[in-house]
């Protein structure tokens, strides 16, 4: 790789942890505003900026200032190693997974066409869910070093909750990889340019509607967000497995779970929404439409502007429904919780990829392949 | 034992409705719960989008600036009553400090040099931090020497801050103005409910 190469990498990668980073205070502010107004409140709106509250979005920043001058305190009988090491083991597999997720098409700086994704591996969703299981051994070392009964609890339903969900995770896109016969996310998005009949964008969600419900659930579960934030369970946990973290490693806590959705929905929406496609305009005819109006190199900048737009709109969508569901739905019982997982959802995961494999089967004996 | 029945309603009817309402005998859309949670998320969405359009239906009292209304029988801060000379009509007879349940009153009394006076509170202290005012020094004194106000801001940096002496208790409404809350009953006192004890 030479130096341009490099730097157009370290570039990509900047950009996406600013993006992720931010996108944590953004749907802090969501999340409480959000909450407040579904449950007849107002919510934060007084933190002020010489006077600028700005509908409370001030009241993040107030947040982190307390984080960082709040007393880090850590309990005299817990296992210091592992105790540091818990937050961060959560957050560094929470930042990775994004790596793979195309957020635009091709750009066309020079002679050089740079993919919008920090890394194309040719193993895009293997990665996805090798790097997402390494989660839970976050809250696992924070559940078992705190020495504390409600985060040992927490860490245990946790990892049993996401042990279990990560099969049907898993059963639940090896349809769509069947259907699209890659495992690179890339390729994957820019089938889902097609078209049905002419018309119909060919998204992952027509072809695979109950993979789509599945793998939805799945993230619910992986990310610990209610109806499945057994980890959690303010009620009767205190807050699970971080209930012993204060200041900053609390706050790396809190970063995990939200750029965790952040991830989750961001694979959603490439998975099953066709990623950076912008419905009923293939890539072709937008950089089609910008190259001429400014040419092929600051054109194909702005299809990917417009591209990136498109994806964040859907990543918006998913991102505020994983907060809307949480306002709505109630918690699972844990034992509801095990049933759903093992008994309904795994069964159906399977189902569907054994049906998708016999309509290929069908489909590629018909074209004589 | 002869089972209840309903005028008009025939037993075994009441068997099936009810076994109808179990989950097994749901179609199986209904069971996969979907209908039910979409119902769910477009309440949520319904409160949202209405409190987003206006905050008539928000339960949030914005404190500083909006305060609640409260009871004019609210029992917030005390405050002493005075003549018109300007002294206590206290007459430092204890009644208050007696019936007082938390035992907050704490009273000197003093020989006061009009003869038509017989006593008056040389001290008189409220403990504010003990005082869980429920107004029975109001209902016991005979003289209707003690209030209540609505006020309930009562915030302070000590505890020294809560003991609050005479001098305070007849003066402190003069600094802050405060509207009056429970007091002292004026009405005909009706004998029979009062030997029930009951005013």
């Amino acid at each position: 790789m030479d130096g341009t190469g490099l730097a157009i990498s370290l570039a990509k990668a900047g950009f996406v942890a600013f993006l992720l980073l931010n996108a944590v205070p953004l749907l802090v502010w969501l999340e409480r505003r959000g909450a407040a107004f579904i449950q007849d409140r107002i919510g934060p709106n007084r933190t002020s900026i010489a006077g600028f509250a700005l509908a409370g979005l001030v009241q993040p920043l107030a947040d982190v200032v307390k984080f960082m001058f709040k007393e880090d305190f850590v309990p005299p009988s817990a296992n210091r190693t592992f105790y540091l090491l818990a937050p961060i083991i959560t957050l560094i597999p929470a930042l990775m997974t994004f790596a793979v997720v195309p957020f635009a098409d091709v750009v066309r700086i020079g002679e050089r066409l740079v993919q919008m994704q920090v890394a194309d591996l040719n193993v895009g969703i293997l990665y996805v869910f090798a790097i997402a299981s390494l989660g839970v051994y976050g809250v696992v070392l924070a559940g078992w070093a705190s020495n504390n009964k409600y985060s040992f609890l927490g860490s245990v339903r946790a990892s049993a909750q996401m042990i279990s969900y990560e099969l049907s995770m898993g059963l639940s896109v090896l349809g769509l990889v069947m259907v699209f016969g890659t495992l690179q996310l890339d390729d994957m998005v820019r089938a889902q340019g097609a078209r049905l009949f002419g018309v119909l964008p060919l998204w992952g969600i027509v072809l695979q509607p109950l993979g789509f419900l599945l793998f939805v659930i799945s993230v619910f579960a992986e990310t610990n967000r209610l109806p499945f934030d057994l980890a959690e369970s303010e009620a009767e946990l205190v807050v699970g497995y971080h209930t012993e973290y204060s200041s900053m490693k609390f706050a790396t806590f809190f970063m995990a779970e939200y750029i965790a959705m952040t991830t989750g929905a961001a694979l959603i929406v490439s998975l099953f929404l066709g990623g950076w496609q912008v419905p009923f305009v293939s890539s072709e005819t937008l950089n089609g439409w910008t190259a001429d109006l400014l040419g092929p190199g600051a054109g194909s900048w702005l299809a990917a502007l417009i591209q990136f737009g498109s994806f964040s709109a859907k990543l918006g969508f998913f991102l505020w429904l994983f907060i809307w569901v949480r306002w709505t739905l109630p918690r699972f019982r844990y034992d509801q919780l095990m049933r759903l997982g093992w008994k309904v959802m795994l069964p159906l995961a399977l189902a569907n990829l054994l049906v998708t494999a016999a309509v290929l089967l069908v489909i590629d004996g018909a074209a004589g392949r | 034992m002869t089972p209840v029945t309903v005028k008009g309603v025939n037993p075994a009817d009441v068997k099936d409705v009810a076994r109808a309402q179990t989950d097994e005998n749901r179609p199986w859309w209904v069971r996969t719960y979907i209908p039910a949670i979409l119902g769910g998320m477009g309440v949520t969405m319904r409160h949202l989008i209405a409190n987003l359009r206006n905050r008539r239906n928000t339960a949030t009292i914005e404190y500083p600036e909006v305060k609640r209304e409260y009871s004019p029988r609210f029992r917030g801060r005390h405050y002493l009553k005075k003549r018109p000379s300007g002294d206590p009509r206290c007459v430092a007879c204890y009644m208050c400090a007696t019936a007082c349940p938390a035992d907050c009153i704490f009273i000197v009394a003093g020989e006061h040099p009009d003869p038509a006076i017989e006593k008056y509170p040389v001290e008189f202290v409220i403990d504010g931090l003990r005082c869980i005012y429920c107004g029975y020094c109001v209902d016991a004194c005979p003289e209707d020497a003690i209030a209540m106000t609505r006020d309930y801001e009562m915030a302070g940096y000590h505890r020294e801050d809560f003991i609050w002496d005479k001098d305070y208790l007849l003066n402190w409404r003069d600094r802050v103005e405060r509207e009056d809350g429970y007091q002292p009953y004026e009405g005909e006192i009706d004998k029979e409910r009062m030997s029930r004890g009951r005013l």
